[in-house]
């Protein structure tokens, strides 16, 4: 199976973006190395800037580095993103709706040895309730290169939720990114896997565990978390009438709450969230972490089975 | 540039308007922050009457010089200024703070022309400075670049991790002006969180530090004119200044911080406004 780290996907893109485009700079606080930013920095350091360990400078310079009409990447770990630069973020970048791009690496537990700390379980849930801001959590490799493309369309501030994972590739070069449109990766009727990020190569694992045992899985990729697809959404729940939700976050606030917002308004249906429970987890073997807190194929399906059964 | 005596009297007047306008805003709105505005009162007019290359029948010229006002709670001074250039009418001053009107209780750039950015959450606005600054090296432009921050919020940890960044990119296209009136909400800054030796601190990050009277617009302008001369550093101008500035009741008090103007209060502030017109 050819697999690929997603940072080191995310540091070419920017190298490949920042080629054609003059306006594109990147600022890291100090993580480059682990985020893939240097990738940048090696190929245009006169648009590279290393802010050391100031996160919320790095967020606040780039609100300035936007007025000017630059367009503005910046890096961190998702957990410092979030907790050290969350005010910047907010009170001048998207409430002036600033065209920067916020890159949240290592987002969920992919940084896993490193401990509860820094883990990153509420980076959607913060983003989400923030107007003007677009959340996009890639899967693949192939994904996180065509967001990556995309997000330069959107003039305003887009979060892209990256991990420290090497994963699987779910899809190839013809693949067609649709900002705020999700993708049916596998058809069926019984009820529908909904998953973001790493969870869904897991969420397709799952699938094929689900058919030996006679249950048709549909498997959709919510990449898009802000805007979410309502209409895929509601889509899937009328068609087959319960909906698993899979991501790599806390159950509040997360994926699973954005698509329970959608279907309790427009085709309630039961449903499961799978996602990390109200605990801090802590080190380990990034696998072992993921199996441990149920974000494992056999968890998704016996989550499942027991929707299946509630239909 | 070079302040006319003609230039200065004209100013002087414009201050004593403001604060008046000032007082009769807050007054009728019945909210808003007049101390931190009082002590800012020359500072803000001297910028926009005697330094800022602005247009504002132009407001998002791209080689306009930026104005920033960290201390955002000050909105109401920058407010006056920017209608008496002509951004937007003096009579929005009226619906200052109020639903469905345009002056919202801090600074936005999104509702308001002439506001280069929004502010309000304090210590932010010296880091987006150093993107400005930063972007008009990177695109040789000749702008500079111009902060109004409180001593008070130079409590906050951002304002420090933004001078350390403004030393290393070496912004000599950044001034920051300290309003230096020494009193915050809760209390004097000596009580509440002391400031050291506030020269020596901005010297070690690397900044130029020129002193000023910060009520006098003649040294506001000549500080000005020092900084524009500062090579391969950024600037900071510790202007002296005192709370709640030409209103006896209010002068260094930290309760006039952003308390209502009731209309006692109101009544005795503008006859001693009006004291010698």
């Amino acid at each position: 199976m050819k697999t690929k780290q997603i940072r080191q996907a995310y540091g070419e893109a920017l190298v490949r973006i920042g080629e054609k485009n003059e306006r594109i700079v990147v600022l890291d606080s100090d993580v480059a190395n682990s985020t893939k930013s240097c990738l940048f920095g090696k190929k245009y350091p006169e648009r590279f800037f290393d802010v050391g360990i100031s996160e919320a400078n790095m967020a606040g310079m780039a609100a300035g580095l936007a007025t000017t009409g630059k367009i503005p990447f910046i890096n961190t770990f998702a957990a410092f993103m979030v907790l050290r630069a969350g005010d910047p973020i907010r009170s001048l970048i998207a409430y002036s709706n600033l065209n920067v791009k916020i890159a949240g690496a290592y987002s969920g537990l992919s940084d896993s040895y490193d401990g509860a700390s820094h883990h990153s379980l509420i980076d959607i849930a913060f983003m989400r309730a923030i107007p003007n801001m677009s959340i996009i959590s890639v899967s693949d490799p192939i994904e996180t290169e065509k967001s990556i493309e995309t997000c330069l369309n959107i003039d305003g501030p887009v979060y892209i939720r990256l991990s420290r994972a090497e994963v699987p590739y779910i899809y190839d070069n013809n693949y067609k990114f649709k900002f705020g449109k999700g993708n049916i990766l596998v058809d069926g009727s019984d009820l529908t896997i909904i998953a973001t990020g790493y969870m869904v190569h897991k969420a397709l694992d799952a699938a094929k565990l689900l058919k030996n045992e006679g249950i048709n899985a549909r498997v959709v990729n919510i990449h898009t978390i802000k805007p979410i697809d309502t209409e895929l959404i509601i889509k899937c729940a009328r068609e087959t009438g319960a909906i698993v939700t899979v991501e790599e976050h806390s159950i509040y606030g997360g994926l699973g709450s954005s698509v329970a917002e959608v279907i309790v308004r427009n085709y309630p249906v039961p449903m499961e969230i799978v996602g990390i429970q109200d605990v801090f987890c802590e080190s380990g073997d990034y696998e072992q972490l993921l199996n441990k807190y149920g974000l494992c194929a056999e968890n998704i399906v016996a989550k499942s089975k027991l929707l299946f059964s509630r239909k | 540039m070079i302040l006319s005596n003609a230039q200065e009297a004209k100013l002087i007047d414009l201050c004593k308007k403001f604060r008046k306008e000032l007082i009769e805003c807050l007054h009728a709105v019945g909210s808003g922050h007049p101390g931190g505005s009082l002590s800012a009162t020359e500072i803000i007019t001297t910028l926009y009457f005697c330094e800022l290359n602005v247009n504002p029948k132009n407001p998002n010229d791209p080689d306009r010089d930026r104005f920033i006002l960290s201390k955002g709670h000050a909105a109401p001074m920058l407010y006056l200024n920017l209608a008496e250039k002509g951004y937007f009418d003096m009579r929005e001053l009226c619906n200052l703070r109020q639903l469905n009107h345009m002056l919202q209780g801090h600074p936005c750039a999104k509702t308001t022309p002439g506001v280069d950015l929004s502010t309000g959450p304090l210590g932010l606005g010296v880091s987006a400075a150093v993107g400005m600054a930063l972007a008009g090296k990177l695109d040789k432009k000749k702008y500079n670049v111009y902060v109004l921050i409180g001593d008070g919020e130079t409590q906050e940890g951002i304002i420090w991790e933004a001078a350390m960044a403004a030393s290393k990119y070496k912004l000599e296209n950044l001034i920051v002006i300290l309003d230096h009136n020494k009193v915050q909400l809760d209390g004097t800054i000596d009580e509440i969180m002391p400031l050291g030796n506030i020269n020596a601190k901005w010297e070690s990050f690397g900044w130029k530090v020129i002193e000023t009277n910060g009520h006098n617009i003649r040294d506001i302008s000549s500080a000005l004119k020092e900084a524009k001369q500062v090579k391969v550093k950024p600037t900071i101008i510790i202007a002296e200044t005192v709370k709640g500035k030409g209103i006896s009741f209010m002068e260094g008090k930290n309760i006039w911080h952003g308390k209502p103007i009731d209309d006692e209060h109101f009544n005795i502030a503008m006859k001693e406004l009006s004291g010698g017109n």
